[in-house]
């Protein structure tokens, strides 16, 4: 935050009381700024949060309406029919966010350091995918990793599959439908999340740094190590959360790309909610995974000792 | 070996443009399916080339509905949360008040949320009160959570401006309104340009909060899902292809314009 950076305000001048009145009105303008939307934030954000917490501890059924009963044994239940969903969606948004920040990083670095005149081209091709609706682009993932498709002849030839199915990750002869898939289309579906910020701090990075570890006979691997890698820390840590954050809650990517054995918790909530109209599960369910994420994303922030960050 | 020298030498660019190549592909498989003549209802395999889908991009029954429908929220969303962020942002950066902590925490939590979350939780509470479903719970829930995005990419602008611009403008005799007007709102401009286009994009993108809200109103990126299931027309790809091509013109006669500009203003 760049408080220090803030203009000092005027020093006040009480020397006539006339101008008095007009200044005590003018403190009150942030707070006419900020009703507005705030109050937007409040009632549609925070109050449907608390609103949650209270349908999660109810019980009832539809026909007969629901009510606070202070029922906590719906958090025990969901948690215990769902936690392979649970562990599901973490497993699979981390590893898509590990998967974005190894690819991620080579393009912003790519466009931070050696694009030169190249440069706004290439950002313009990280950014202009957002504008195809990401569900059209997902979708062409099932084209692209196709059963008999050119991917998976090549995966197949190399007999990278052969690996991969051992550990899981696939079928034999199929991509399509099996953990893979969903990571692949996670990983892609996020990683201008991941681009965008890791260019934004790379490009900070003052280009004479770089020459002065050269000067002091550092390799271009120790440079990386000690110097970019380090200053580029801000932009690894919010690229992470963002891509991390909405990775766990999707459920889009599972549910185009993946099976029934590669549903995540995002699907479960979608379905309690919108489905099954079992709002108490649903409720709890979705509270669990805001209170993991949440305290994930806290203990990350701790951990990567950039608290001032966002 | 020069060849493996190279490549080593070049690794960083060979990495990047393989990554870059992962994101375009998915845009290019798209366009290339928009001239596919499909066999059956799924547009996935390659049957043979027809500009057909090209010519009539409103042929399929409710799609060009729904993407009126998806322009009209994002429109509006762009418009409300650009206005309520516009003024959140200058609060936050041009004053000091108390519970600003507390209100930057509220303004980044949204950013900080699985989308499920919220969008199940704003259905608890438009459940609660009763509220019925469609374009007015859209339109809600888009403004909210493009709200946060609006307010960090203007807040950027703004801390970046000089308010020295703006004592000189008030030094000149400008009231407040002319000041704003005259000085203020066009240095912020880029900001806030930045701000509701990114509201635009998100809003008109939205599927996860829209479809929890949305009762039976289908809007575009509905649309797209049901079509998954029932088997997608071409029509999709021809207007995910149109969006792409739209969206790198805009993109680059912005940069052409923004280049010409600082070429002009150099001598």
């Amino acid at each position: 935050m760049s408080l220090t950076e803030a203009p000092p305000a005027p020093p006040a001048e009480p020397r006539e009381p006339v101008l008095r009145k007009p200044s005590a009105r003018k403190r009150l303008v942030p707070y006419w700024l900020l009703l507005p939307g705030i109050l937007w934030l409040v009632v549609f954000f925070a109050l449907p949060l608390v609103y949650q917490a209270s349908t999660s501890v109810q019980t009832g059924s539809l026909e007969q309406g629901f009510e606070v009963t202070w029922h906590f044994q719906t958090y025990v239940d969901a948690l215990r029919e769902y936690y392979p969903q649970f562990i599901r969606s973490l497993l699979y948004a981390g590893t898509a966010t590990i998967l974005c920040l190894l690819l991620g990083y080579p393009l912003a670095y790519l466009i931070a350091f050696k694009a030169g005149r190249w440069r706004n081209l290439v950002l313009v091709l990280v950014i202009a995918p957002f504008f195809t609706s990401f569900l059209i682009r997902t979708l062409a993932w099932k084209t692209i990793l196709a059963d008999g498709g050119a991917v998976v002849d090549v995966l197949n030839t190399l007999h990278v599959l052969d690996v991969t199915s051992w550990l899981g990750w696939t079928e034999s002869n199929r991509v399509l439908a099996t953990p893979m898939a969903v990571v692949c289309g996670l990983t892609y579906n996020f990683l201008p999340f991941m681009i965008l910020p890791l260019y934004t701090s790379l490009e900070r990075i003052d280009g004479r740094l770089h020459e002065a570890a050269g000067d002091l006979y550092a390799t271009p691997a120790t440079t990386f190590r000690k110097v970019t890698f380090p200053l580029s820390m801000p932009g690894v840590v919010s690229g992470t959360l963002l891509t991390f954050i909405p990775a766990s809650g999707d459920y889009v990517n599972a549910e185009l790309l993946g099976s029934t054995d590669t549903k995540m918790v995002g699907s479960v909530i979608q379905s309690q909610f919108l489905r099954v109209l079992d709002y108490p599960t649903a409720a709890a369910l979705s509270f669990i995974l805001m209170a993991i994420v949440l305290l994930a994303v806290t203990f990350y922030i701790r951990r990567s000792g950039t608290e001032d960050l966002v | 070996m020069p060849v493996l020298r190279w490549i080593r030498r070049n690794l960083v660019v060979i990495a990047g443009l393989l990554t870059l190549a992962y994101m375009i592909v998915p845009n290019i498989v798209v366009m290339v399916f928009s001239f596919n003549k499909p066999n059956g209802r799924f547009n996935y395999a390659w049957q043979r080339f027809s500009l057909d889908a090209w010519k009539d991009p409103c042929g399929v029954a409710d799609l060009c509905g729904s993407l009126s429908l998806s322009l009209q929220i994002a429109f509006w969303a762009t418009l409300g949360a650009t206005a309520l962020g516009t003024m959140i942002a200058f609060a936050l950066v041009r004053y000091r008040f108390r519970a600003r902590g507390a209100i930057n925490s509220l303004i980044f939590l949204p950013m900080a949320m699985p989308e499920v979350v919220m969008a199940a939780s704003l259905l608890t509470l438009f459940l609660n009160m009763g509220a019925q479903l469609g374009f007015w719970t859209v339109l809600i829930a888009h403004i909210m959570f493009c709200l946060s995005f609006v307010v960090t990419a203007v807040k950027a602008r703004v801390m970046s401006m000089d308010p020295r611009l703006e004592e000189a403008a008030r030094d000149l005799y400008a009231g407040p309104v002319q000041t704003f007007v005259r000085v203020t709102l066009p240095i912020a401009a880029p900001g806030i340009a930045a701000g509701a286009l990114l509201a635009f994009a998100l809003s008109f993108d939205d599927f996860i909060i829209t479809n929890f809200n949305a009762g039976s109103t289908v809007t575009f990126p509905m649309f797209v899902w049901g079509s998954a299931q029932r088997g997608t027309p071409v029509q999709i790809n021809v207007i995910g292809t149109a969006m792409f091509i739209m969206a790198i013109s805009v993109v680059l006669v912005g940069q052409v314009i923004a280049a010409r500009r600082k070429n002009n203003a150099r001598p």
